[in-house]
């Protein structure tokens, strides 16, 4: 069962200037599952839309049970045998038709499909598909009405009643409680049984325990390990795909100042442990952990858009519960959000629009804005942060993705603030505006205090005064910036730490 | 200089970023930024003059009072919607604000006897509650706002027509109690649509003609050089990143559907001082005008995006090519066929030209 349903050899991938893929070597092997690990854009979605049809590929080879494959379309690599289950569940499901017909949606394009729909007929398929998904469902439910799990296991189904015979899942149970999760689990052990090749794609430690045959790491577009022996290394795993190559940075670290942020006991979910912790002027923290370890909620949480399940928190000794970005704002906490292209860019903007957007008070006397007034701030952060470009007039959309995300930060270190939070401010940032912005932040740090939000490990290791690792919602570790012991840092991240519970978890 | 396609392999290696541009490509690019700018201008401008010297009588300060006050109406309601488009909005019902306001003007009057300013302040507070609840609609309730404003346009439509039984309003029309309406449009308010003010020559030009110009020149001032204005772009171009910038997205939603309906309303009060009756059957072209007016504005200097002052002179675009048709004896069914053909055109000066400025976009 060692044989290799698809091969794929040196894919390159790039969109525009951006390589997103170089060179990718890659097998999966029939009858076992083969998990995909990497950070946000390491190049993941795109390797599994090339296999499926969405992308073409620029360079290199994919082999198909030794036949050449290079599908044009969705539905050419669906005839070929590779079924995808996307990331976005409602690209899997449609939601204003029942679930029969969801489930027998793709027999009704095969060639013929006939005219008119024989209901009957179709639900009975239906429910067969059902049953043997061990879906109870009534197949006549909208989709519409049913819940994120239900429709997750859905468009799981709709991929199965395609016989694959390579199964891409990409990750599959970001939305599955526990039980559900393995309802999906015992599926994919029959389907590997019967021979199917599975590509699985998640960041949860315990889906990648429970179920990896074997584990391929990527990282900033390249394969960065490949890992099949038993037992699996899963720090390894982890190592690999974050990096942790010291880096040329050193950082001394800074005497902390008066507290400024105080958590006491916020919970992000039921599951998870109450944080508490303290940030001081002149400190630069960085908080680490995976995807969905809770690091965009604790900055949803500070910057006023959600409200913690439980637990307190104080800004300069005073309690602080901001009702709206607005209110944050007005207290001095200012939050960059990551993702900056659907969160932080206005494309129609020029430089300078762009950076003074929350601050437009400052430069409009009664409302009125000055341009003058704008263009002396945006020259001052311009020269800051050395951004790239001919004026502050330029569109933001002639910078390069570097520049773009300096002008993002700069934003908001434009004027002075309590609290700055970064989430993710070195997100398809290239290394040289990574270092600029990073110095830029650590320069100005008396000023405030500052929080970083980073998966990347080196990313956290280049700015921060202290590291505080977050696995599943809850506060698992924290050192301090210096001779950082990146085993046991790695170990918290990918929640091996909690089986050796005498790992020093608190040291700092 | 020439182009050398030799040296452009080596010369990558070279820190010098700027890749060498041939000359040719250069000035086809400049030129295609100016059509881009200027065409529209340009196109007006030509218009202007072919229309001058093609017919008798076009150029003349009373030809330019007819082509302003033909437009005034259509123009102030198409600044009305320029603001919901400029934050990602749009304004179905503007056309039957205008109606409604025309109605509730006469009614104030003729049937409920009123002064001249009641009727004026019932109208624009009108518009400025329908706004607020297309607002309301669109922000709380999370009714696109295709489908909401659509819905205000059905009721205001039917509500306008309820307390007259669907019939007109004019002074000595029975009401639907079976007395005699006694109330007149009082002089004050008619003068708001038939007065003429001296201008090179005696009783020029008409009120609504100033209104429009007044009009014009505040939403241009609050889009343009307002921080308020500056907000709304934002909103429209990325609404969830001006969120996060701490802007409080859904007053600024309301509030461009308040002054849409503000809009909407003057038009409807001015059309109503033209007019001197409450016409039911007025002011039916003025949604579709309006809009087409606030998107030909988009191909204005090549801004590919609503503002105040292209939608001026997509409104007086519109109503020099009519002007000039109708001097030249085109028959009035032809007059959509127009604007339709100006639209389209208009809107390929938008999208085709100034996405290939973008470099293909994104």
């Amino acid at each position: 069962m060692q044989h290799a349903a698809c091969r794929v050899v040196g894919i390159e991938k790039a969109f525009g200037p951006n390589r997103v893929l170089r060179g990718i070597d890659l097998t999966i092997p029939a009858g076992q599952i083969t998990v995909l690990m990497g950070a946000n854009g390491a190049g993941k979605s795109t390797l599994v839309k090339i296999l499926c049809g969405v992308h073409a590929r620029d360079g290199g080879n994919i082999e198909l049970f030794g036949e050449p494959f290079s599908p044009a379309s969705p539905s050419q690599a669906i005839e070929a045998g590779v079924v995808t289950v996307h990331q976005s569940i409602n690209d899997g499901v449609i939601p204003d038709l029942d679930v029969a017909s969801n489930l027998m949606l793709d027999r009704l394009n095969e060639p013929g499909a006939g005219f008119f729909i024989n209901r009957g007929k179709l639900r009975g398929e239906a429910r067969k598909i059902a049953s043997a998904m061990g879906l109870d469902i009534d197949v006549r439910t909208q989709v519409s009405d049913l819940g994120v799990a239900e429709r997750q296991l859905i468009a799981i189904a709709r991929a199965m009643a395609k016989d694959p015979k390579v199964l891409i899942l990409d990750e599959p149970t970001s939305s599955l409680s526990a039980t559900e999760a393995e309802r999906l689990f015992k599926l994919l052990d029959h389907l590997r049984e019967t021979g199917v090749a599975i590509l699985y794609i998640s960041h949860r430690m315990s889906d990648i325990r429970r179920i990896a045959d074997r584990i391929i790491s990527m990282r900033d577009g390249q394969i960065s390990g490949t890992f099949e022996t038993e037992p699996l290394d899963y720090e390894g795993a982890v190592t690999a795909m974050l990096g942790h190559a010291m880096t040329a940075v050193d950082i001394n670290v800074a005497a902390k100042g008066e507290p400024v942020i105080e958590l006491d006991g916020i919970k992000l979910s039921e599951g998870g442990a109450p944080i508490t912790l303290t940030i001081h002027r002149n400190e630069v923290v960085a908080i680490t952990g995976l995807l969905g370890s809770g690091k965009t909620k604790i900055a949803s949480i500070l910057f006023g858009m959600e409200k913690p399940l439980a637990g307190q928190m104080r800004l300069a000794g005073k309690p602080y519960t901001p009702a709206s970005p607005e209110a944050a704002i007005a207290a001095g906490v200012f939050m960059s959000p990551k993702d900056r292209a659907s969160n932080g860019v206005i494309p129609t903007f020029d430089i300078t629009q762009n950076l003074t957007l929350p601050f437009t008070a400052r430069h409009a006397p009664f409302s009125f804005l000055s341009r003058a007034s704008e263009k002396r701030t945006t020259q001052s952060m311009i020269e800051q942060l050395g951004v790239v470009c001919q004026s502050p007039a330029d569109d933001i959309g002639t910078l390069s993705g570097g520049n773009q995300q300096k002008v993002m930060v700069g934003r908001w270190m434009a004027e002075a603030s309590q609290l700055l939070v970064l989430d993710e401010p070195f997100q398809g940032v290239d290394i040289r505006a990574r270092r600029d912005i990073g110095r830029s932040i650590r320069n100005t740090a008396s000023e405030r205090a500052t929080i970083v939000f980073a998966a990347e490990l080196d990313e956290a290791l280049e700015i921060a005064d202290r590291i505080l690792v977050l696995y599943e919602h809850s506060l698992v570790g924290e050192h301090r910036n210096e001779n950082v012991d990146l085993g046991a840092m790695l170990a918290q991240v990918s929640g091996q730490a909690a089986q050796y519970p005498n790992t020093e978890t608190h040291a700092s | 200089m020439t182009t050398d396609t030799q040296t452009s392999q080596p010369q990558a290696s070279k820190p010098v970023p700027p890749r060498p541009v041939p000359a040719s490509v250069d000035r086809s690019q400049t030129l295609v930024n100016l059509a881009i700018r200027y065409g529209f201008l340009c196109l007006l401008l030509g218009l202007i003059v072919f229309f001058s010297l093609a017919t008798n009588g076009f150029a003349g300060p009373r030809s330019a009072a007819f082509i302003f006050q033909s437009v005034a109406i259509t123009g102030i309601l198409a600044l009305g919607v320029t603001c919901t488009l400029v934050v990602g909005g749009f304004d179905l019902s503007i056309g039957s604000v205008a109606t409604s306001a025309l109605m509730l003007s006469a009614y104030m009057m003729v049937v409920l006897e009123q002064s001249a300013f009641v009727a004026v302040l019932a109208c624009l507070v009108m518009g400025a509650f329908v706004g607020l609840i297309n607002g309301l609609l669109i922000v709380k309730m999370r009714v696109p706002d295709l489908l909401a404003t659509l819905g205000m346009m059905f009721l205001l439509i039917g509500l306008q027509r309820i307390p007259t039984e669907g019939r007109s309003i004019s002074t000595g029309m029975t009401l639907p109690g079976g007395e005699v309406a006694e109330g007149v449009f009082s002089p004050a308010f008619l003068w708001l649509g038939r007065h003429r003010f001296d201008f090179v020559l005696e009783d020029l030009i008409p009120v609504p003609v100033i209104i429009f110009l007044i009009v014009g020149l505040f939403v241009w001032v609050f889009l343009e050089l307002t921080r308020h204005g500056r907000l709304m772009y934002a909103i429209g171009s990325n609404e969830r990143a001006t969120a996060l910038a701490g802007t409080n997205v859904n007053r600024y939603k309301i509030t461009a559907y308040m002054i849409s309906g503000v809009m909407a309303s003057i038009g409807g009060i001015l059309l109503a001082a033209r007019l001197g009756r409450g016409d039911i059957a007025s002011g039916n072209n003025l949604l579709l005008d309006s809009v087409a007016a606030a998107l030909i504005g988009f191909a204005v200097l090549g801004a590919a995006k609503p503002n105040a002052f292209g939608t001026a002179i997509g409104a007086l675009f519109v109503g020099v090519l009519l002007q000039g048709l109708t001097m030249m004896n085109a028959p009035y069914y032809t007059q959509d066929f127009v604007k339709g053909g100006v639209l389209v055109v208009a809107l390929m000066f938008t999208f085709a030209l100034s996405t290939r400025k973008r470099g293909g976009g994104h």
